[in-house]
C-alpha cells in the first residue's frame, strides 16, 4: 500500500515539476556543472596553480580562452578547478548544516519541553551573532583551510533547517499515524525515522537546494575579503578578489568567475524553487477549484 | 557569454570616448601656460586618500601611517629630512655636537608660534622630552629619548641634552613632533594625554592647522599663514578615509582625489591612457621598504646557513621584480636602502642558480632519490609552511612564486595567509613559524639594532627570526655609538657583508614608491627622499585651481 | 496576551546575559590581542613595557570570568566603556556616530524592496507560469545570484568613472558645506544611489518570492474560492480578501528583519567608503576591540529579542486563530 502511494506521489511530483521550464533548465545546468567539476582535471588545458610571470594579465586568446591572471596562470583552468571547490564547499557545508539542523530540530520538535526550549534559545543565540564576526573568530582560531571554511559555514547555517524540521515535527507529531505507532509501543527512534522524517524531508530538501547557492555566495564573499581558501588554490571568489583591482585592464578575471557564480546560484535557486512548488501539496490545483473553474 | 562580454566592451568603449573628451579641455589650458612661466599662487584644496582613519591627533602616541601623515602637517620637530635624506634645520636654527658626541646644544628659531599664537620656546622642547620618557606615556618612540642622561633649558631659545653614551641617531631623534607645554602639561602626570582636548583639537607649530576631523570620513587642515618658513601655497588639505584600495584608484580616475599611491600593476598597465597622463603626473623613486623571505632560525632545518644560501639561489629575484612589481623595484642585497650613504653592494650575491641550490642542500644532507623531492637521511621530505599576512597582495604573489621555485628544486611548501592580529600574536610573537614572507620599513638612519641584535629576541621585540651573531652585535653597538659618519660607514659596510654571507633572510627587493599627483599641482621635484619633502612649496596656478573659496 | 508578553520579557533577560557570556568567551578564544601599532610594519611596534601597561590598563591580565563580570556590571549601569582602539573614545559615541547612516540606508532599502517586491509577488502569483511570472522570476533570481561586490564594482566603473553620472564613494561631496540646502540634499541622495541599487537588486528576490508563495497559498484557500463563487470580480477577490491574508506572513518576515536594520554590509560599506556599522564592527574585530564588539552585540541582541517579541505579539493580535486558542489539538 505504502509503495503504491509513494510511486503515485513521485509521479505527481514529476508532473508538476516538469511543467516548470525554468526549474527544469536549472536542474539541467546544475547537472552539467557537477559533471564539469568532476571532470575538471581532464578538461583544464593548463596547470591552474603554476605561475608564469611572462604572461601576466594576458587577454583572452586562442591558447588562453579566459586570459591569464596576475601571476600568469590560465583563468579557464582556474575557473574549472574553482568549480570543484565552490561546489564542494556548497555541498559539504550545506550537508553539515542540514545534518545538525535535522538532529537538533528533531530533538526539539519531538521531545518538546525542556529540550525544545534549550535548542530554540540556542537558535536565537546563533541568529543574534553577527555571522561575519563568528566566521572570523572561528577562522582565526582554526587553521584556515578548505575544511575549516566548510565546517564554519556549516556550523553557522543550520538554524533555518532546525526551525523547519522542528515545525514539521510539531505538526506531524499530532497526526494519527504517529499516535497509532506510539500506542502500539514503537520506539521513539522507529517513529521518527520510519514515519515522521520521510514526511519532513520535502522542505528540508528544498532548504538544502536553496542553501547550496547561499553557501557558494558566502564562500565567495569570504574569499573576496581575503579570508577564504589558501593560495594558490583557486575558487571563484578568490579569482574575483585577485581581479578586482585590475578590472579595467583585466575584465576577464571579473567577468568569467562572476558569471560562473551567477549561473550556478541561479540554477540551484530555480531548481530548488521548482522542487518546492512541485512538492508542496497546498500549491497543487485543488480538485474543488478545478471543478468550479470548469463550471464557469 | 561572448555576446555579453562584447556588449560590456561596447558600453565601456562608448563611455571612454565621452570621458576622454572631458580630459582634453584642461590639457589645452596647461599647454598655454606651460609655454611661459607659471606663477605660484595661494589657494586651492588638495585631496588625499587614506585607507585607515587616523587614530588620534597627537602623533607621538600613535603608530599608524595615517596619523603620522596628518601629524607631520600639524606638528614640526627641531630638524627634518631634506631631499637627500640629510637632516636640516626645522624649528632649530642650528645645533652643535661636542667632539665626543655626548653633548648636543640646540639653538632654536625665535619666530615660531603655536597655532594659538603663543610663542614656541625651549620649555616646549623640554616638555616634549619629559613626555616621551614618562613611563605612563604610551608611545613607541621612547627609546632614543631614554638615552638622554640630562636635559636642560639654558635660555628660552637654547636647549641642551647630554647623552650617557654617544648616540648616532641623536639628531634624527629630534625630528620628533614637539608638543605644546601650555596645553598638555596637566595631562601628562596621569597618563591622560589621549583624553586631552589636544587629541581632538590639536595645536602645533607646523605648516597646516587643524580644522576638523569627522571620524571615519575625513580630516581637514588649513594652511598656517604664520608658518615660520613662509605661508604654504596650498590652502587646504582634505584627507578622505576610503578603506578600499580599489575604490581609491577609481576615485583617482574620477578626479575625486589628487594624490594616490599606485600598485605596480596600476602604474605600469592601468594608467597609460592619454586622458590619465594629461590629468596626472606619475612619480617613481626607491622606497625604504624591502620585502624578504625569512626563516625561523631556531628551526634545525634552517640553522645551517648553506640551506638559506641555497634558497637564495633557488629564487629568481628578477622574476619577482618583473612579474610581481612590473620591474618597479630593485634587488635587495641587504637591509640597507640603496642610494643612502651607508649602502654598499660589494657583498656576496646570489644569482638564480637552481643547480647550485641543490648542490648546497645536498652538502647539508638533503638528497633527491629520483622522485623530485628532497629528503633527509631518514627519508623525510623537506617541506614546510610559508606564512604571510592577509591583506597584502604583493606578499601573497611573492609567496606563490617562491612556492613554485622551491618546488622546482624539490622542496614542498604550503602557503598560509593569516589575518594580521592573529599572525602577530600567535605566530610571530610566539615564534611558531617556519618561513615567512614579510617586509621591513627602514628608517633614514642605518642603525637596525632592534632587528638584528641578539638581545632583541623577546616576544614583544623585533628580532623575530632569532638571529644571533657576535660580530654583528658588536658592529651594531659600535655603529650606533658614534656620531662621525666616516667611522660609521666602515661598520655598516662590514655589517652588510656579514649579513649577506649569513643570509638570515633572503633579501628580495626594495620596491619603488609610486605616487601619482594631479597635474594641476606644480612645484614637485623628485629627489632621493621622494617628493614630499617640499610639500609646503607645492602650488596650483590660479587658473587651474579647482576648489576655490577654500 | 499580556501575560504572554510579560513572560517573554522576563525570559529575555537571562537569555540576553547568556548571549553576552557566550559571545565574550568566543571573542576571547580568537587569538590576537588589542595591541595597536602593528599594521603592515612590525618596526612600529610598541616597546615591551608599554605593551604590558596596556594589557594591565585593559584588564587583559585578569582571568576571563573577572573580565566578564567587570564588563557586565558596567553595562548594567549603561556604561559600555571605551574602545580599545588607539583613539580610545567611548563605545557608545562610536556606535552612535555610525548608527544613523546605517539605519537610514537600511530603512530606505527596505522601503524600496517592499514597494517593489509586494506587487511583483502578487502579480506573479495571480499570473502563475505566465510570461510575466517567468521573466520576473528570472530577473529576481539573477539579482539574488549576483555577488554584490561584483555588481558594485561594475556599476561603479560604469556610472562613476566612465559616465561620471554618479559619485563613486562616500556620503557627501567635498564641497558639501558650500552648497545650498537643496543642492546638499541632492548631493547626499546621489551618493546613495549606487549602494542602495546594489543592495536592493540582491534583496528583491527573497521578499518577492515569499510574497508570491504566500499569495499562491492564500489563493488556494477555500474562502477565496467561495468569494469567487459568490460572483465577486477577480480584482475584488484578490485585493480585498486574498491580499490581506497573504500579507500576514510577509509582515512577520519584515518584523524579523528589523534587527538586521542596524547591521551594515561590510562589503558594500568598504567598497563605497560609507562610514557605517558594518565597517565599525569589522575594524573592531580585526583590532580585537572587545568593548566595541561586545557593545555592538548587546545592542543587536537586545533589538533582536525585542523584535521577535514584537513580531509574535503583532501576529498574535492580527491572527485570531492564535489569539483565541493556544492549544489546538484536533482530537
Amino acid at each position: 500500500m505504502a509503495i503504491a502511494t509513494a510511486r503515485g506521489e513521485v509521479r505527481v511530483f514529476w508532473r508538476t515539476f516538469s511543467r516548470n521550464q525554468l526549474a527544469v533548465s536549472g536542474g539541467a545546468v546544475v547537472a552539467i556543472l557537477v559533471l564539469i567539476a568532476l571532470l575538471a582535471p581532464a578538461l583544464a588545458p593548463w596547470n591552474p596553480n603554476r605561475p608564469d610571470t611572462k604572461k601576466v594579465l594576458a587577454p583572452p586568446s586562442r591558447s588562453h580562452w579566459f586570459g591569464t591572471d596576475q601571476l600568469g596562470r590560465d583563468v579557464l583552468s582556474r575557473v574549472l578547478y574553482g568549480a570543484r571547490v565552490s561546489l564542494a564547499v556548497g555541498f559539504v557545508s550545506v550537508g553539515i548544516a542540514t545534518l545538525i539542523g535535522i538532529l537538533l530540530g528533531a530533538a526539539a520538535g519531538y521531545n518538546g519541553g525542556a529540550a525544545d526550549a534549550i535548542i530554540m534559545r540556542l537558535v536565537d543565540l546563533m541568529l543574534v551573532f553577527p555571522r561575519f564576526f563568528l566566521l572570523l573568530a572561528v577562522l582565526a582560531f582554526l587553521q584556515p583551510s578548505i575544511w575549516t571554511i566548510m565546517a564554519v559555514i556549516g556550523l553557522t547555517g543550520w538554524m533555518g533547517v532546525a526551525r523547519l524540521v522542528r515545525a514539521e515535527f510539531l505538526s506531524l507529531r499530532e497526526r494519527e499515524f504517529v499516535i497509532w505507532s506510539e500506542s502500539i509501543g514503537a520506539s521513539a527512534f522507529r517513529v521518527v525515522f520510519r514515519h515522521i522524517l520521510p514526511n519532513a524531508i520535502a522542505p528540508v530538501l528544498v532548504a538544502m537546494t536553496l542553501g547550496i547557492p547561499a553557501a557558494i555566495l558566502t564562500e565567495s564573499g569570504l574569499s573576496f575579503l581575503g579570508l577564504g581558501v589558501q593560495p594558490p588554490y583557486a575558487t571563484w571568489g578568490n579569482i574575483l578578489n585577485d581581479g578586482k583591482d585590475s578590472i579595467e585592464i583585466a575584465w576577464w578575471m571579473t567577468l568569467y568567475p562572476g558569471l560562473a557564480i551567477l549561473i550556478t546560484v541561479l540554477s540551484y535557486n530555480l531548481l530548488g524553487e521548482g522542487i518546492r512548488d512541485a512538492l508542496d501539496p497546498r500549491l497543487r490545483q485543488s480538485r474543488v477549484g478545478r471543478v468550479i473553474r470548469l463550471g464557469r | 557569454m561572448r555576446g555579453r562580454a562584447r556588449l560590456l566592451l561596447v558600453m565601456v568603449a562608448g563611455a571612454t570616448a565621452l570621458f576622454a573628451g572631458c580630459g582634453r579641455d584642461t590639457s589645452s589650458l596647461v599647454e598655454e601656460t606651460a609655454s611661459g612661466q607659471v606663477t605660484p599662487a595661494y589657494g586651492d584644496t588638495f585631496v588625499e586618500a587614506t585607507i585607515g582613519d587616523i587614530s588620534g591627533l597627537i602623533p607621538n602616541l600613535t603608530s599608524d601611517g595615517a596619523s603620522h601623515e596628518v601629524g607631520n602637517m600639524i606638528y614640526d620637530g627641531l630638524v627634518k629630512a631634506d631631499k637627500d635624506l640629510n637632516y636640516v634645520s626645522a624649528m632649530a636654527e642650528s645645533w652643535q655636537f661636542s667632539a665626543d658626541c655626548l653633548e648636543l646644544t640646540w639653538r632654536l628659531r625665535r619666530d615660531v608660534k603655536w597655532h594659538d599664537g603663543r610663542p614656541f620656546t625651549a620649555d616646549d622642547v623640554m616638555f616634549t622630552y619629559q613626555v616621551m620618557i614618562n613611563p605612563k606615556t604610551p608611545t613607541a618612540y621612547k627609546e632614543d629619548f631614554l638615552a638622554v642622561k640630562h636635559a636642560e633649558v639654558l635660555d628660552p631659545y637654547t636647549f641642551r641634552v647630554t647623552y650617557a653614551k654617544p648616540l648616532a641617531k641623536a639628531i634624527q631623534s629630534w625630528s620628533m613632533w614637539i608638543l605644546p607645554k601650555h596645553l598638555l602639561e596637566r595631562y601628562v602626570a596621569d597618563g591622560k594625554l589621549k583624553e586631552s582636548p589636544e587629541n581632538s583639537r590639536p595645536v602645533g607649530t607646523g605648516a597646516y592647522r587643524f580644522q576638523e576631523w569627522k571620524s571615519g570620513e575625513k580630516v581637514v587642515l588649513v594652511s598656517n599663514n604664520d608658518y615660520y618658513e613662509g605661508r604654504p601655497y596650498l590652502g587646504r588639505i582634505v584627507y578622505r578615509v576610503i578603506p578600499n584600495q580599489g575604490t581609491i584608484f577609481l576615485e583617482l580616475k574620477a578626479k575625486g582625489v589628487d594624490l594616490a599611491s599606485l600598485t605596480a600593476i596600476q602604474y605600469a598597465r592601468q594608467t597609460e591612457y592619454p586622458a590619465f597622463r594629461k590629468a596626472y603626473r606619475k612619480h617613481r623613486y626607491p622606497s625604504s621598504a624591502y620585502t624578504y623571505f625569512g626563516f625561523n632560525l631556531k628551526d634545525p632545518r634552517f640553522a645551517d646557513r648553506r640551506v638559506r644560501q641555497a634558497f637564495a639561489h633557488a629564487i629568481n629575484k628578477q622574476e619577482l621584480i618583473e612579474g610581481v612589481l612590473m620591474g618597479l623595484a630593485r634587488e635587495a642585497t641587504g637591509p640597507i636602502r640603496p642610494g643612502t650613504w651607508a649602502y654598499t653592494d660589494k657583498v656576496a650575491r646570489y644569482d638564480y642558480n637552481p643547480e647550485k641550490a641543490k648542490a648546497l642542500l645536498a652538502q647539508v644532507g638533503w638528497k633527491d632519490n629520483g622522485d623530485g623531492i628532497l629528503r633527509d637521511k631518514d627519508g623525510k621530505p623537506f617541506s614546510f609552511t610559508i606564512r604571510t599576512n592577509q591583506g597584502n597582495e604583493e606578499r601573497k604573489k611573492v609567496a606563490e612564486i617562491i612556492q613554485q621555485r622551491l618546488g622546482a628544486i624539490g622542496v614542498q611548501t604550503e602557503i598560509q595567509v593569516i589575518e594580521w592580529a592573529s599572525f602577530i600574536k600567535e605566530f610571530i610573537k610566539k615564534k611558531r613559524f617556519e618561513a615567512i614572507v614579510l617586509g621591513w620599513g627602514v628608517g633614514t638612519d642605518p642603525d637596525q639594532y632592534g632587528v638584528w641584535h641578539s638581545s632583541q629576541q623577546g616576544p614583544d621585540q623585533l628580532n623575530t627570526v632569532g638571529y644571533a651573531n657576535l660580530e654583528v652585535d658588536r658592529l651594531l653597538e659600535d655603529g650606533r655609538a658614534s656620531c662621525h659618519q666616516q667611522e660609521r660607514v666602515k661598520y655598516y659596510h662590514r655589517f652588510q657583508e656579514v649579513l649577506a654571507e649569513d643570509q638570515p633572510l633572503v633579501f628580495l627587493y626594495f620596491r619603488d614608491a609610486l605616487p601619482v599627483v594631479s597635474s594641476r599641482v606644480y612645484g614637485i621635484h623628485p629627489a632621493p627622499s621622494g617628493i614630499f619633502y617640499n610639500f609646503d612649496h607645492w602650488y596650483v596656478p590660479k587658473q587651474l585651481q579647482r576648489y576655490t573659496s577654500g | 496576551m499580556l501575560l504572554f508578553a510579560l513572560r517573554r520579557l522576563l525570559l529575555a533577560i537571562p537569555l540576553l546575559i547568556g548571549i553576552t557570556f557566550v559571545s565574550f568567551i568566543v571573542i576571547h578564544l580568537a587569538p590576537g590581542e588589542p595591541i595597536p601599532g602593528a599594521e603592515e610594519d612590525i618596526s612600529r611596534q610598541l616597546p615591551k613595557e608599554v605593551v604590558e601597561k596596556i594589557r594591565e590598563l585593559y584588564g587583559l591580565d585578569k582571568p576571563l570570568y573577572v573580565q566578564y563580570w567587570n564588563w557586565l556590571s558596567r553595562v548594567a549601569r549603561l556604561d559600555f566603556g571605551k574602545s580599545f582602539q588607539p583613539d580610545g573614545r567611548p563605545v557608545l559615541t562610536k556606535i552612535s556616530e555610525r548608527l544613523p547612516v546605517t539605519l537610514f540606508l537600511n530603512v530606505v532599502e527596505l522601503i524600496i524592496i517592499v514597494a517593489l517586491a509586494v506587487p511583483i509577488g502578487v502579480l506573479s502569483a495571480t499570473r502563475q507560469y505566465s510570461m510575466f511570472d517567468k521573466v520576473t522570476t528570472l530577473f529576481v533570481f539573477v539579482g539574488f545570484a549576483t555577488p554584490d561586490f561584483w555588481l558594485a564594482l561594475l556599476l561603479m566603473i560604469l556610472f562613476g568613472v566612465q559616465l561620471g553620472w554618479l559619485p563613486i564613494s562616500g556620503l557627501r561631496s567635498l564641497n558639501w558645506e558650500y552648497l545650498s540646502f537643496w543642492k546638499q540634499q541632492w548631493d547626499f541622495l546621489s551618493h546613495l544611489v549606487l549602494p542602495i541599487a546594489v543592495a536592493t537588486f540582491g534583496g528583491l528576490a527573497g521578499l518577492s518570492r515569499y510574497m508570491r508563495q504566500s499569495m499562491l497559498e492564500t489563493v488556494r484557500q477555500d474562502y477565496v474560492q467561495t468569494a469567487r463563487a459568490k460572483g465577486l470580480s477577480e480584482q475584488a477577490v484578490i485585493a480585498k480578501h486574498a491580499l490581506r491574508n497573504a500579507l500576514l506572513p510577509v509582515v512577520t518576515v519584515l518584523g524579523l528583519s528589523l534587527p538586521g536594520l542596524i547591521g551594515g554590509s561590510v562589503i558594500i560599506e568598504s567598497i563605497f567608503a560609507i562610514p557605517g556599522m558594518g565597517q565599525l564592527m569589522v575594524q573592531g574585530v580585526f583590532a580585537r576591540d572587545y568593548p566595541l564588539i561586545m557593545g555592538n552585540l548587546v545592542i543587536v541582541a537586545t533589538l533582536t529579542l525585542f523584535a521577535n517579541l514584537f513580531a509574535d505579539i503583532v501576529y498574535g493580535l492580527v491572527d485570531p486563530r492564535i489569539r483565541l486558542g493556544g492549544r489546538r489539538r484536533r482530537r
